[in-house]
């Protein structure tokens, strides 16, 4: 018998089917460069402009934008808006990324632990699941915030405790149709322990909708620390944050409506760029999308 | 190709209803080949069935969608022509196409249960293809489509009319297919695969059925497969496939007992021939037994029996056989007979409800999963689906090592049996580091058989494991299995539907059906002389061939 070699040479991964669908999709494109472009202003631009996020400057007062070194313009004590904008950015941006890892991780243990198990650990669980999503999400966050101390770190643990269920559900339905494939059968017929057939085995074939998931909760995450820290029981300044930039901005919405309108572009740009990318990514994870 | 003299005389008294020149079909880029089909040419004659052979990717479906104008939006016909009824499809406009399709052409698929609508009832469905016609008024449709039924030899047909797909079995949904693709009448019909999703047995009657309507009604058929019994039980003449070209186009006899074209002959070799003849093994006189089932039975149950819904499905009923070490008994029956649920009892992938299964003196039937975890590597299984079967996730190394890494095996040591027995089992040693959709089907065969010998097993569970593949590479699997036991005097229980592979590997035959063993013995009594009503019922319905004794394995 003749050695058989492989049928096809391994291609890289940027020549993918899934790479090149992602490119297809203009808007995604526009999210990720968008994305890009904030993430890189509000790790470098604080360092490049001539100002600091808690400078006063009482005589500069509601600068309007584009006056002097103030680009944009300057909030009734007297800081640089552009330099706060960007100081908030890095908590707003980094709130929401920690928040969607802990309940991307908080939802894919219990979603694949249930849909794995399947049963009565499964039907608990996910009626454990259906108990939170059962709470309406603004009003848990709210009174769990008036309660803790609202730093960042407890910003993200309440914000990620309200929004892993979503990916538990997702990563549940999915473990569930993997579970009955043969490959699975087969780790157990080789003597594989259920954790190792779980994690290492099913996990790593349901990482497509995960990272989709996970891509919409970081959009909704900073929409929430946004909204929390609005009224005034998020993000405490001095430390500035995009929410509480527009909480402080709305007494002076005729005078000043700079102080509002430049932090509220941000969080719609953020928003919305990290929705584009979860949809460009769900249309080019998705096998059952039958387009080349 | 086409032997003329006897065709021209054929020619002239009978017209060609379609007549296909110069297909070109275009594959999308990066593909294994730039054309689906490439310049092929064939004429099908008025009251003929032609059958087009080939195996997976032989461009035979792609040949059949493009008549009915069906293709996907990523294949496109680049050139040629399909003339049909005065007109050339190839240039005929989506309404023009719609018009002649279920009325001069119509098609019957595959896998009748996703070709039915879920939601309609049969007879909705057969009056919904005269409707989208204009066909007559709804009363006559009723008629109609209740004759219909009547037509395809279905039971009860004012019943069946108001019936949902759902409470058919696969055969009976098969009818209604064909019932539906007559309701207008065509001149031609297109049958792609329509037997391969069904049971021997089923198989038997729906072809049966094909060759009668079509005598009946002097229509043409075209007939898709891959299996050449079924080409001799149906086909006038046949055309071979193979990489998107017509190898080899003529009368059925000719194709078939004197085929010129080396393909076609390799093919037609590859086929397994039902052997009456014992297996003569080495190892004959030793008896000792490793294997013993007594009684095992496996009860399914569903629904609620609070809610008095609970259905039960004896799977496994008191099934008892011997298996002597490096022996192979083969486990045969058609779908829902438990020969797969005996399977995974075996090897404790479910447990079972009663009896015992004795391995080596042990009762592994009762163990806990943890008591039974360091049997697990004597016994191993080879799945059906080599597609399925391998994780996609995983590389090649992975899914052989992991076992054995997970039993305590160092992994360099894992890693060295690994790329052994890739090169055992006509692999090359490289494919250690890459993934299975890197590989076809038989290759990826190869590596579940891989898998399942890394612990060097004493018995191996076969379950369809050739049943996915094609032919030709069907015929080298069983070759290697045979080798494989011959050199390491494993035991084998080999599940199969299809009784011309049963007979080629098997010792000993189990015939299953409805949960029980109903007859048991070697190839010779089974094929030459079967006891039981069943058996008889099953070999007669084997497409294509008796039994002949004595016929080299």
């Amino acid at each position: 018998m003749t050695a058989l070699a492989a049928t096809s040479a391994p291609s890289a991964w940027w020549q993918s089917r899934g790479v090149r669908r992602f490119m297809r999709h203009r808007l995604a494109i526009v999210g990720l460069v968008m994305i890009a472009a904030l993430t890189l202003a509000c790790v470098l631009g604080p360092y490049l402009l001539p100002y600091d996020a808690l400078y006063i400057d009482l005589r500069a007062r509601f600068s309007p934008p584009l006056t002097g070194s103030h680009y944009l313009g300057t909030d009734p004590l007297g800081r640089d808006l552009a330099a706060r904008l960007l100081i908030a950015g890095r908590i707003s941006l980094l709130v929401g990324f920690f928040a969607m890892l802990l309940s991307t991780l908080i939802g894919t243990v219990i979603g694949v632990v249930a849909g794995y198990w399947g049963g009565w650990i499964g039907a608990a669980l996910m009626r454990f699941v259906d108990a939170f999503l059962s709470f309406p999400s603004i009003f848990l966050l709210l009174a769990l915030a008036a309660l803790l101390e609202p730093n960042p770190l407890m910003i993200t643990l309440i914000i990620a405790l309200t929004s892993w269920m979503e990916v538990a559900r997702i990563v549940e339905a999915e473990v569930r149709s993997l579970r009955e494939r043969d490959f699975v059968l087969a780790g157990r017929m080789l003597g594989l322990r259920s954790m190792h057939i779980m994690f290492r085995e099913i996990l790593p074939n349901a990482v497509g909708p995960i990272i989709v998931a996970a891509t919409l909760t970081v959009a909704r995450a900073i929409l929430l620390e946004a909204y929390i820290s609005f009224l005034g029981y998020g993000i405490q300044p001095p430390l500035p944050s995009w929410g509480n930039m527009l909480n402080g901005a709305q007494q002076y919405l005729a005078s000043a409506p700079w102080l509002a309108i430049i932090p509220g572009i941000a969080i719609t740009m953020a928003v919305t760029s990290f929705n584009f990318i979860g949809d460009g990514l769900r249309d080019a994870l998705d096998v059952r999308s039958d387009h080349f | 190709m086409i032997s003329a003299s006897a065709n021209s005389v054929a020619a002239k008294t009978r017209e060609a209803v379609l007549s296909v020149r110069d297909l070109t079909v275009s594959l999308p880029a990066g593909m294994e080949r730039p054309y689906a089909v490439e310049s092929i040419s064939f004429d099908l004659v008025h009251g003929q069935i032609l059958c087009i052979i080939g195996e997976s990717g032989s461009g035979k479906s792609v040949t059949a969608n493009a008549v009915m104008g069906l293709l996907p939006r990523a294949i496109r016909v680049v050139s040629g022509s399909i003339r049909c009824d005065g007109s050339d499809l190839v240039k005929a406009s989506p309404e023009a196409l719609r018009s002649l399709r279920g009325r001069v052409v119509s098609m019957i698929f595959q896998d009748p249960l996703s070709a039915l609508n879920p939601l309609m009832t049969v007879g909705d469905q057969i009056t919904e293809v005269m409707l989208a016609h204009d066909e007559g008024t709804a009363e006559s449709r009723r008629a109609r489509a209740i004759e219909l039924l009547k037509e395809v030899g279905l039971p009860d047909p004012t019943l069946m009319y108001h019936q949902y797909p759902f409470r058919l079995s696969g055969g009976q949904r098969q009818r209604v297919m064909i019932a539906m693709a007559l309701a207008l009448e065509p001149s031609i019909l297109i049958a792609d695969e329509p037997t391969t999703a069904l049971d021997v047995t089923t198989q038997a009657q729906i072809l049966k059925l094909i060759r009668d309507i079509q005598r009946r009604k002097g229509m043409s058929v075209m007939f898709i497969t891959h299996d050449f019994g079924v080409v001799a039980e149906i086909a006038d003449s046949v055309i071979v496939m193979e990489k998107g070209h017509i190898v080899e186009q003529g009368s059925a006899q000719q194709v078939l007992k004197s085929p010129s074209h080396p393909y076609t002959r390799r093919l037609i070799a590859a086929v397994p021939r039902l052997t009456g003849e014992d297996r003569s093994l080495p190892h004959a006189d030793d008896r000792e037994t490793i294997l013993k089932v007594e009684n095992l039975t496996k009860v399914y149950r569903s629904g609620s029996r609070f809610f008095g819904t609970e259905r039960v499905v004896k799977a496994v009923q008191g099934v008892s056989f011997d298996l002597a070490r490096g022996r192979t008994l083969g486990v045969v029956g058609e779908s829902g007979s438990g020969k797969s649920s005996l399977g995974r009892l075996l090897i404790k992938l479910m447990n079972s409800d009663g009896g015992r299964i004795l391995f080596d003196g042990q009762d592994i039937a009762t163990l806990t999963e943890d008591a039974f975890r360091p049997v697990r590597p004597k016994i191993q299984m080879i799945f059906q689906d080599p597609f399925a079967s391998l994780n996609p996730r995983s590389t090649i190394g992975h899914i052989l090592t992991v076992g054995p890494v997970s039993h305590g095996v160092p992994y360099e040591q894992a890693r060295k049996d690994a790329q052994r027995l890739l090169e055992h089992v006509g692999l090359d040693a490289g494919a250690f580091g890459r993934y299975p959709h890197e590989f076809s089907g038989g290759q990826r065969q190869r590596v579940g058989i891989a898998r399942a010998l890394m612990f060097k097993p004493q018995l191996l569970i076969a379950d369809e494991a050739v049943s996915a593949l094609d032919v030709s590479i069907q015929a080298q699997i069983l070759r290697l299995l045979d080798q494989i036991q011959r050199e390491t005097g494993v035991s084998m229980i080999f599940i199969t539907h299809d009784l011309r592979v049963a007979s080629q590997i098997c010792d000993e035959i189990a015939v299953m059906q409805r949960g029980r063993i109903v007859e048991q013995g070697p190839p010779s009594q089974i094929f030459l002389n079967p006891q039981s009503d069943y058996t008889r019922e099953l070999v007669a319905a084997i497409p294509g061939e008796r039994p002949e004794p004595g016929h080299p394995a």
